[in-house]
């Protein structure tokens, strides 16, 4: 398959069940809602360290939110329930309580057949040391805490859902700039769409890994068969005019909304296409051993015109 | 909808207790049955039929006297401030009440829609734990409180009351939402223990007496008694929240915006963390 003179490799990404939540946070205007989200989606590229995969999803006008005030939607990944609590718990603690004016409500509270509810600000209402106040507006409850710059509120639970984790498409290039260029194209698209995240910095990431290592103590390590600087010395997957890989990693709630994003990214790499000096697009996977979730690019591609 | 319509016929000498005229309680029995079924008055018991003229209108809106008619609505007609314990333990459905209703209006309110279109005397709403009771009219004393001898007043559930309350309107309310576009009288949300209470007129002596936690949200500065402490003014935005909550009710509450206001903490003669929050112009 050749879509303006890129190729598509006839292979898939291999992804995983995660467990995800949304938060949304509101503050006084979109800068303090964004420092908040900012924070608590820092160090959280990848779950082999960061405990979770995190990330903007998107800014929320006045009207979106429950409090009427504007805000972010954040999403966060881990690979069990018991991490993405712990790690929920820490990130509001740390990041948003912390953060002047904002609020934080729960962003999951129906549209998906299993649906756990789990500690928001439950916990993080014992920061009011006696002196915070419950309250209960319809089937939701609420808490205030009363902080230095007034109140925060925080909603007591929010949704965790079963997800899918580590879509993604690797874009080969001719050099260093035109692989940036493809990518940043394709995250501008990509963060369009609702339901996903891009975790890596810029939504990029250039460290793509194989499992295990030489190392005994490395259970990851690069990925020589797609390091060009390696093409002499490995059983290379690259052809000798590329020059560079990068790749795109996508965690989304549901493996459809993996597929659209996969679907756009590609589409808008394509749109650059040979004349941008991009040759083909691969993608990620462990020969299938290791993940359920299998997007075979050429079926995500061919399905464009139906999308 | 169907409606089971009871039409009070006689002015009663004592007080009948109405608490056996549900719609869980009438479901399925036909007008025959429900005649014949006793009301307490005083030392006596009354059948339904010496009281009311019964009726029961079909969803074709003709007579319909068939067992398995949905008497999901009752009404009210001609009532009258002797008749107590409407809609006691009603857990689901809707009962309408034109006239007056008399004491422990919405006892142990348990779900449904009881609404009156009159004044309803002491005890409405006490106990209640879910529903709503909307009171186009005054209430008398002890509005969501507890009954006699409990420690916890109203637990969940929507009062909203048009016109005044009397004396000890939420006492040691635990939980829930009352809303007052009227006056209330002394000792509002005394010994209150969490929940909501909005009073858009004025508020009598003693308010917020004992409160533990809770919010009490008014409209004019109250004279307040010596251990309810001034926090000063603030702009809070789980009002904001609040308020987008009651944008639904038929009430003059779904109309208010503003979050700016001075808060009133206390009792602090009894823990101290309830509120008393006065709306201030934005």
């Amino acid at each position: 398959m050749i879509i303006n003179g890129v190729s598509i490799d006839d292979t898939f990404a291999e992804a995983f069940g995660m467990r995800a939540t949304r938060v949304l946070i509101t503050a006084q205007n979109h800068t303090w809602a964004m420092h908040a989200a900012t924070a608590m989606t820092g160090f959280a590229t990848s779950v082999i360290a960061c405990g979770v995969e995190a990330g903007i999803e998107r800014l929320l006008s006045p009207e979106e939110t429950p409090d009427g005030r504007p805000g972010v939607a954040v999403l966060l990944f881990a690979m069990g329930s018991a991490v993405l609590m712990k790690q929920l718990e820490t990130r509001m603690g740390q990041c948003v309580l912390t953060c002047p004016t904002t609020a934080a409500f729960s962003g999951i509270d129906s549209g998906y057949p299993e649906i756990t509810r789990i500690n928001l600000g439950k916990n993080l209402r014992f920061f009011g040391d006696g002196f915070q106040i419950s309250k209960q507006f319809g089937a939701k409850r609420y808490w205030r805490v009363p902080v230095m710059d007034g109140e925060f509120m925080t909603e007591e639970t929010t949704g965790m859902v079963r997800a899918v984790g580590g879509g993604n498409f690797l874009i080969l290039a001719e050099s260093q700039p035109q692989a940036l260029a493809a990518c940043e194209a394709a995250i501008s698209a990509m963060k369009q769409l609702p339901n996903v995240i891009m975790p890596f910095p810029g939504g990029v990431v250039r460290s793509g890994s194989k499992v295990g290592a030489k190392y005994k103590s490395m259970i990851a390590s690069t990925n020589d068969a797609f390091c060009p600087t390696l093409k002499g010395i490995t059983r290379t997957e690259l052809s000798p005019e590329i020059e560079s890989v990068m790749e795109i990693v996508i965690d989304g709630l549901t493996a459809e909304d993996i597929n659209r994003a996969m679907r756009v990214g590609i589409q808008a790499v394509c749109d650059l296409g040979r004349a941008a000096g991009i040759h083909r697009i691969s993608a990620g996977n462990y020969g299938g051993k290791l993940g359920p979730y299998h997007f075979k690019l050429r079926e995500i591609m061919r399905a464009r015109g139906a999308a | 909808m169907s409606a089971l319509t009871f039409t009070l016929k006689i002015s009663p000498v004592q007080r009948v207790d109405c608490s056996p005229l549900t719609p869980e309680q009438l479901h399925g029995k036909s007008v025959a049955e429900i005649a014949a079924l006793p009301l307490w008055s005083g030392k006596r018991q009354l059948r339904v039929d010496e009281v009311f003229d019964i009726s029961r209108i079909g969803k074709d809106g003709g007579d319909d006297d068939s067992e398995d008619s949905n008497d999901d609505h009752i009404v009210f007609l001609n009532s009258s401030a002797h008749l107590d314990r409407i809609g006691q333990g009603m857990r689901s459905g809707r009962i309408t009440v034109h006239g007056n209703a008399g004491d422990y209006l919405g006892l142990e309110l348990r779900g449904g829609r009881l609404e009156l279109h009159g004044n309803a005397g002491h005890f409405a709403a006490c106990a209640m734990s879910a529903g709503m009771l909307h009171v186009h009219g005054n209430c008398g004393d002890y509005l969501g409180a507890g009954l006699v001898g409990e420690r916890k007043g109203m637990r969940g559930g929507t009062v909203l009351v048009t016109g005044n309350v009397g004396d000890r309107a939420g006492d040691q309310m635990r939980r829930g939402l009352m809303l007052i576009e009227g006056d209330a009288g002394d000792y509002c949300a005394s010994r209150m223990l969490a929940g909501t209470l909005g009073v858009l007129g004025k508020v009598g002596r003693y308010t917020g007496y004992g409160m533990r936690r809770g919010t009490l949200l008014l409209t004019q500065t109250p004279v307040l008694h010596a251990t309810m402490a001034d926090c000063g003014t603030h702009t809070l935005p789980f009002l904001n929240l609040m308020f987008k909550s009651l944008r639904g009710l038929p009430s003059r509450y779904a109309q208010l915006d503003q979050n700016r206001v001075r808060r009133y903490a206390g009792d602090i003669a009894n823990q101290g963390t309830g509120e008393i929050l006065v709306l201030l112009p934005p």
